[in-house]
């Protein structure tokens, strides 16, 4: 796992001196603090209340920073003609993606940090416990990983990153509007579409509402994986093509 | 040794290359010459473990490649068409990211650096962002990353494309300085190139070896060769007639053609059945004639290239 360090060095370095970064960065913070001004804070609710609905529009960071950020890891090296660097050299395909999803995990979870003015201001003048905090902010680093590796595995795809960004997003909005359909649908078809979905009842229904439950962040720790497995194995067939 | 048995490569149901085999052993410099689509990059990214190819082996140092490619790429260092580099880095920077993918210590890469940098020149610029570089420091920043391992095999596809005269010429002098100290496999559609930097050539066409060795194993025995040379006589009332006299004599030489006065000598075309070159040397000096410039005219190489590649099909 040398290799994956190396890459996740670059790669974060990247991240933190490229403008770009920031500005999404500060998009998203922009956005998630308006969404929290205008629609979190008004009104005579509970501090719980509010510090959900914080928790429920600030899904928007992960959800669009995860497809933002991942959409260029590979398919930028692929257009650059620098992925030839790294699939000549001894590393296995698993390091690079590795090395690239840790990085911007670690960007996401500092964008994710700087947003915690929010629920600190609640706390302040509110009666909420850091437990409920921590577990919203766990459960939206969750779900960011879990987006983040299904925008790797759009960029793994193809060498053209608009494209990548498109699927990553198609993707990801198909995975989160799953329980929509589940609604429509009879069991057994309906409770493992709603199972499969990758909001609704494992965000939403847990994390958002403080609720820690173990097969909620298996769920989200198995879509990393599948994604991530499935952008390695995309990696490593292209080598056949 | 790099030894390749029945490669092959498609894409899709397209045939790329193959099957070829071929052997390389160490310290030789080989070029793979052919046409655009020949299959020269598909054979040296199968080479360097960027590709796997379709059927066939292939042995690199006594390591399989295809079973064992992470150790091969250990001892592999490549250059591709378009060099891979990541232009927000420093040369520097990039250089060591190179090294440390390649599996090397701090320790090793302080001591390895400066040497890569002085062996590509670029000592100047190796805290320029590669952004601002020329195509041609761009091109020799590919050539460090690809040795800065000092691997045994060092593969360059097309590394003089793009670069202007001057530095095609720094590329070539590159080449055998690198040349000294590593097996070389280039790649080149430019004949002169591959001519002037390589001990000996593999001929590609539509996917299949259709020539190996040397420029001169190339000719057909007993095809008219085309010589060059340039002579001027020191004294004499019909220099031109007298030179041409001596040639005609020389054994071998077939047909004197038209001459044309060229720097400050008469130029002749001479049709040979052999590689003569010498014997004419001689009969210049011997009848006190003064030889400035001797060779194979530039369409012997050519007409060898096209006749291998598949007479008109590769002139057009």
């Amino acid at each position: 796992m040398r290799a994956t360090s190396i890459i996740y060095k670059r790669e974060l370095g990247r991240y933190l001196r490229s403008p770009i970064g920031w500005i999404i960065a500060a998009l998203m913070l922009l956005i998630a603090g308006i969404l929290f001004q205008s629609q979190a804070l008004p009104g005579d609710n509970l501090s719980a209340i509010v510090l959900e609905k914080f928790f429920y529009f600030a899904t928007a960071i992960p959800m669009f920073c995860g497809v933002l950020l991942a959409f260029r890891l590979i398919a930028e090296e692929r257009q650059n003609y620098s992925m030839i660097l790294l699939k000549t050299s001894p590393i296995r395909d698993t390091e690079i993606v590795l090395g690239k999803f840790f990085a911007a995990l670690t960007f996401l979870a500092i964008i994710l940090a700087l947003s915690i003015y929010m629920p600190l201001l609640i706390k302040v003048n509110g009666k909420i416990t850091g437990a409920q905090i921590f577990i919203g902010y766990f459960g939206l680093f969750l779900f960011g990983a879990a987006v983040l590796s299904i925008g790797i595995f759009a960029s793994a795809l193809t060498s053209n990153q608009i494209v990548a960004a498109l699927l990553g997003a198609v993707f990801v909005a198909v995975m989160m509007l799953l329980f929509v359909l589940a609604k429509r649908l009879d069991a057994p078809v309906q409770d493992v579409l709603e199972q499969v979905d990758l909001w609704w009842i494992h965000y939403q229904g847990g994390f958002m509402r403080g609720v820690l439950n173990l097969k909620d962040v298996i769920y989200y720790l198995g879509v990393t994986y599948f994604f991530l497995l499935l952008a390695v194995k995309t990696l490593e067939a292209k080598r056949w093509q | 040794m790099i030894r390749a048995t029945k490669l092959s490569k498609f894409y899709g149901g397209k045939r790329a290359l193959g099957p070829v085999s071929f052997e390389i052993s160490d310290g030789e410099t080989v070029g793979f010459l052919g046409l655009n689509g020949a299959g020269k990059t598909t054979a040296l990214r199968i080479l360097a473990c960027d590709l796997r190819p379709s059927s066939g082996t292939i042995e690199i140092g006594g390591v399989d490649a295809v079973a064992d490619p992470h150790e091969v790429r250990k001892r592999v260092g490549f250059l591709p068409e378009n060099p891979p580099l990541y232009t927000e880095m420093t040369v520097a920077d990039y250089l060591k990211f190179a090294g440390e993918l390649r599996g090397m210590t701090a320790d090793q890469l302080k001591k390895r650096l400066p040497e890569v940098l002085e062996i590509v020149t670029l000592g100047e610029v190796q805290n320029d962002t590669i952004d601002t570089l020329s195509h041609g420091f761009r091109q020799r920043v590919g050539v460090a990353q690809a040795i800065i391992h000092e691997p045994k095999l060092v593969i360059l596809d097309e590394p003089t494309r793009g670069l202007d005269p001057v530095q095609i010429v720094e590329m070539r002098n590159l080449i055998h300085d690198l040349k000294q100290s590593h097996t070389v496999l280039i790649s080149s559609h430019i004949l002169t190139e591959i001519s002037q930097t390589c001990d000996r050539l593999l001929v590609l066409s539509k996917g299949a070896v259709v020539g190996e060795g040397s420029e001169n194993d190339l000719s057909k025995e007993g095809e008219v060769r085309q010589i060059t040379v340039t002579v001027r006589a020191p004294s004499g009332d019909d220099p031109k007639g007298q030179i041409t006299k001596v040639l005609s004599a020389i054994a071998g030489v077939s047909k004197v053609g038209d001459a044309y006065e060229q720097g400050g000598g008469w130029s002749f075309a001479l049709s040979t059945a052999k590689d003569c070159r010498a014997d004419v040397s001689r009969a210049i000096v011997d009848a006190k004639l003064d030889l400035l410039k001797l060779d194979y005219a530039r369409s012997e190489l050519e007409n060898t290239f096209i006749r291998l590649v598949g007479g008109a099909d590769a002139s057009n």
